[in-house]
């Protein structure tokens, strides 16, 4: 065991745990903030996606030690680092966009989302599916994910369907 | 295992039966003069704050039932949609099965929650009518208040839930025509999503109870292995690991003071496993069994004039579907709390009341002392009706002396579940001089996913195939049979069960028919559903117009036999859970592999409670669909399961999921299943589209392997 300085959603966190722990496990059982979420363990599926240093980090493949002196953002502190306060615009247009099912991957798919729109605030249809592919949903929310994507950056997008 | 099976449970809750209305019209549910919030039933409470909570008896794993069932009591009730809150409800004896499995929450709940919104708004008007002294006839109900027509007084329910509950339970209410529904049938936003993406939505992985560890469990990697001896000298050297211990026959539990300890310590742990008689088992072995078992005699689901006797041009096709994982995202978990002879337990579980009777039946204590609290789920199409985690925690909790949450491992979930079962088929057809088909037979060889549970077959029939292999086509002679042909590997109810398997095979034969009757799909389906006819299938009464409805809606909107040039069409149909689903797929070819351009589905399950639940329902139904078509195989080679992760078995990824366009029939018949009936079309579908590109017929899922 070890002591690591983390700073986390702007605050200041020290956490006493095994060097070769995974970031999200610092996160979720010794920091209690659940919302990152495990979904394989091997950096397969994005349930885990948090922020570091503004880039899309899978934190189940990133070791506490080398998250030491880097700006870690979860969701739990999306919306206050976006300056607004509330919510992250992307969490809005997930409301908006009535993205989740069940919901589980959906906070992993929003931490890439940010990365994304942080680098490209007019993202491409292209775009997002390259930034988005290694996100999974097991739900098949991926065209709201996309609508939601380019809601938030003030574009629009619609697909056909609904009563006869 | 469970006493009710899951075709028992549709039945009933489809008739929605006099014993649940006797079920949820508690005395003891009723406030005693005052103090208490008014909770006419056992679904209901209103506070005298004006705050409405509707209990939810059925399991949210995503698809939106805490959103759609207290809508259909909030209409009844004439809420104000704004003041309602949801309360989960526990494994309880108020209500009946709680299983929430076979597309049945809304259906089954439909008259319950309707009837217990309405017996409250007649009671709160009785109140208000009472409390101005006039008649009741003169009050209406409106928006979370009542109204008086003359004076246009008017009292919030909350102001008159004291006076409400001394009023008298009406014992069948009259319900709203869908006519004048307000809240029914409209888009309200789901309750659960702000939470969710604030990444404040309590998972069952992210339950935290006081001094509570982590465990993982070892277990054996061939199917059917034990633990012969365990040396826990090195995991005990883990940092933070307090406790190793056997967990029954088959396992070693592993606890830590955090989720990395005890993966740490499970990765120190030497197990010698008795493998068992398995180690020879093979995939090849298991469909050869299904081979071998295919020529045996049958048990008859359906059957009409007399297949031996028509005459014609004969076709025949085998089909098979190999074993599929549910792999949802959350992966398996729970967390429970034994201490002086009761267990608490928080479950992400599909079916409660069962779970609270495996735990209580493997701890050895009555289930009354078994209190389950039932968890958000992420995602179950079927796996969380399996109570193995649940289990788990309540004996590694009792083995450890303390709370603990039990953790599965992607590679866990993946390697020691239970699976959809392989089948064979056995599909033969007579043609006609006119390429009419004169007579079908479908033959379905599989393990009984039911009997595995404990669940008895009925009249040899599993009886999920009552539901899952409907032929509802005007055939003149046809027979369905089933040959039950069992392995030794864990099986589960999936998404859809057989009907994915069974669908696949006739849909994809009904397609051979037509083009050996050389006629297009769509009009040689529409041939046999010409006919307003009502087939019956066990208890389900099958209507020929509306499979000819849905069939007609997916293609028209689709644009049948228009599709650009390049582009490739393939069509079918299913019904299952009682509603009726068609879907077109359209493909294009590169480098002899299909890519999925666009799907478009098409549903008709009576009233719609809310379309844009529906509307996730069919796209994510496609898209399971599509990921099980496309390449969902578990294999199984020495006794072991290979896959191991996200990368052998792969759910569809963004850049794979074509546009998927949703439509469904406004009907105002009374709703049938919505979340596995859009699955069973998509295989067959596209395996017609791989045919009318390339004429190859795909026979064996997954289509691309």
């Amino acid at each position: 065991m070890a002591e690591f300085a983390l700073r986390v959603n702007g605050g200041d966190r020290k956490v006493d745990v095994a060097g070769n722990t995974p970031l999200l496990w610092v996160l979720r059982d010794t920091l209690a903030m659940t919302g990152t979420k495990f979904g394989c363990g091997a950096g397969l599926c994005g349930a885990c996606t948090v922020l570091v240093d503004g880039a899309a980090r899978r934190s189940c493949q990133t070791l506490v030690s080398q998250a030491v002196g880097k700006q870690i953002t979860t969701i739990e502190g999306l919306g206050a680092a976006s300056g607004s306060g509330g919510l992250h615009p992307l969490q809005q247009a997930w409301i908006d966009e009535e993205v989740p099912q069940c919901g589980y991957c959906q906070v992993g798919q929003i931490m890439q989302a940010a990365a994304l729109l942080a680098k490209k605030p007019h993202p491409s249809d292209d775009e997002i599916t390259n930034a988005m592919d290694g996100n999974l949903c097991r739900c098949g929310t991926y065209h709201r994910i996309r609508k939601a994507i380019h809601r938030a950056a003030g574009q629009s997008s619609d697909v056909a369907g609904g009563e006869r | 295992m469970s006493p009710v099976s899951r075709r028992e449970f549709f039945a009933r809750g489809a008739a929605a039966g006099a014993g649940l209305v006797v079920a949820f019209y508690l005395p003891g549910c009723r406030s005693e003069s005052g103090g208490g919030p008014f909770a006419p039933n056992a679904y209901l409470k209103i506070s005298s704050d004006n705050k409405i909570t509707v209990m939810v008896p059925r399991s949210e794993m995503g698809q939106g039932i805490r959103t759609a069932l207290p809508m259909i009591l909030a209409e009844e009730l004439e809420a104000d949609w704004k003041t309602i809150a949801i309360e989960q409800v526990g494994a309880s004896t108020l209500y009946g099965s709680q299983q929430t499995g076979g597309s049945a929450s809304v259906s089954s709940t439909w008259d319950p929650m309707r009837k217990a919104g309405a017996a409250a708004r007649l009671m709160l008007v009785a109140a208000a009518a009472q409390e101005w002294g006039v008649e009741v006839s003169a009050c209406k109900a409106e928006m979370g208040a009542v109204v008086h027509a003359g004076s246009q007084n008017r009292l919030s329910y909350g102001e008159l839930a004291d006076k409400a509950g001394k009023q008298a339970v009406p014992a069948d209410p009259p319900l709203k025509q869908a006519g004048d529904y307000r809240l029914v049938g409209t888009r309200v936003a789901r309750i659960d999503t702000p939470a969710k993406v604030r990444g404040a939505a309590e998972f069952g992985i992210d339950v935290c109870i006081p001094n509570m560890k982590y465990a993982l469990l070892a277990r054996c990697p061939v199917i059917g292995g034990k633990v012969a001896s365990f040396d826990d000298g090195d995991a005990k050297k883990i940092a933070g690991v307090s406790f190793v211990g056997k967990i029954g026959d088959s396992a070693v539990a592993v606890v830590a003071d955090s989720v990395w300890g005890a993966m740490q310590g499970r990765k120190a742990l030497k197990v010698q496993w008795d493998e068992g008689p398995n180690t020879g088992l093979t995939s090849a072995k298991i469909m050869q069994s299904m081979r071998q078992a295919s020529s045996g005699k049958g048990v008859t689901l359906y059957s009409r004039g007399d297949v031996a006797k028509a005459k014609g041009r004969k076709i025949e096709a085998t089909y098979e579907t190999p074993l599929m994982a549910h792999a949802p995202m959350e992966p398996g978990n729970c967390t429970a709390s034994f201490r002086g002879g009761k267990c608490e337990v928080w479950a992400p579980t599909q079916d409660p009341q069962d779970c609270q009777k495996a735990i209580a039946d493997a701890l050895g204590v009555d289930v009354t002392q078994v209190t389950l609290h039932v968890t958000l789920m992420g995602g179950g199409f079927g796996r969380r009706l399996e109570h193995d985690y649940g289990v788990e925690a309540a004996l590694v909790s009792k083995a450890c002396s303390g709370p603990v949450k039990v953790i599965w491992t992607r590679e866990d979930d993946m390697q020691n579940s239970p699976y959809r079962p392989a089948t064979l088929h056995k599909l033969r057809a007579v043609l006609d001089g006119h390429g009419q088909a004169v007579s079908l037979v479908h033959r379905t060889i599989a393990p009984s996913i039911n009997l595995q549970h404990g669940i008895a077959l009925e009249d040899g029939v599993d009886p999920d195939l009552k539901d899952e292999a409907s032929l509802i086509y005007s055939v003149p002679n046809a027979l369905v049979e089933f040959v039950r042909a069992e392995t030794p590997v864990p099986i589960a109810f999936m998404r859809s069960v057989y009907a994915l398997d069974t669908a696949f095979a006739s849909e994809s034969f009904v397609d051979e028919m037509a083009a050996a009757a050389g006629k297009d799909p769509l009009a040689f389906r529409l041939q046999m559903l010409a006919k307003d006819e009502e087939i019956k299938f066990f208890q389900t009464v099958w209507q020929t117009a509306r499979m000819r409805g849905v069939l007609q809606l997916a293609a028209e909107k689709a644009g049948w036999g228009k599709a650009a040039a390049g582009r490739h069409q393939g069509i079918a149909c299913f019904g299952c859970f009682s509603s009726y689903a068609a879907c077109v797929v359209e493909i294009s070819m590169a480098k002899g592999k299909p890519k999925v351009e666009r799907v478009v589905t098409a549903l008709d399950c009576g009233q719609v409670v809310n379309p844009a639940i529906l509307e996730q329902q069919q796209q994510g139904g496609t898209v399971f669909a599509l990921a099980n078509a496309l390449r969902a195989q578990i294999t199984v080679d020495k006794g072991r399961v290979v896959e191991e992760n996200f990368d052998g078995y792969a759910p569809l990824r963004m850049s794979e999921v074509p546009v998927v366009e949703a439509y469904f029939v406004k009907s105002a018949e009374t709703p049938t299943g919505a979340g596995e009936p859009p699955v069973p079309p998509v295989a067959p579908a596209l395996g017609n589209a791989i045919y009318a590109a390339t004429r190859k017929r795909v026979r064996v899922l997954p289509l691309v392997s």
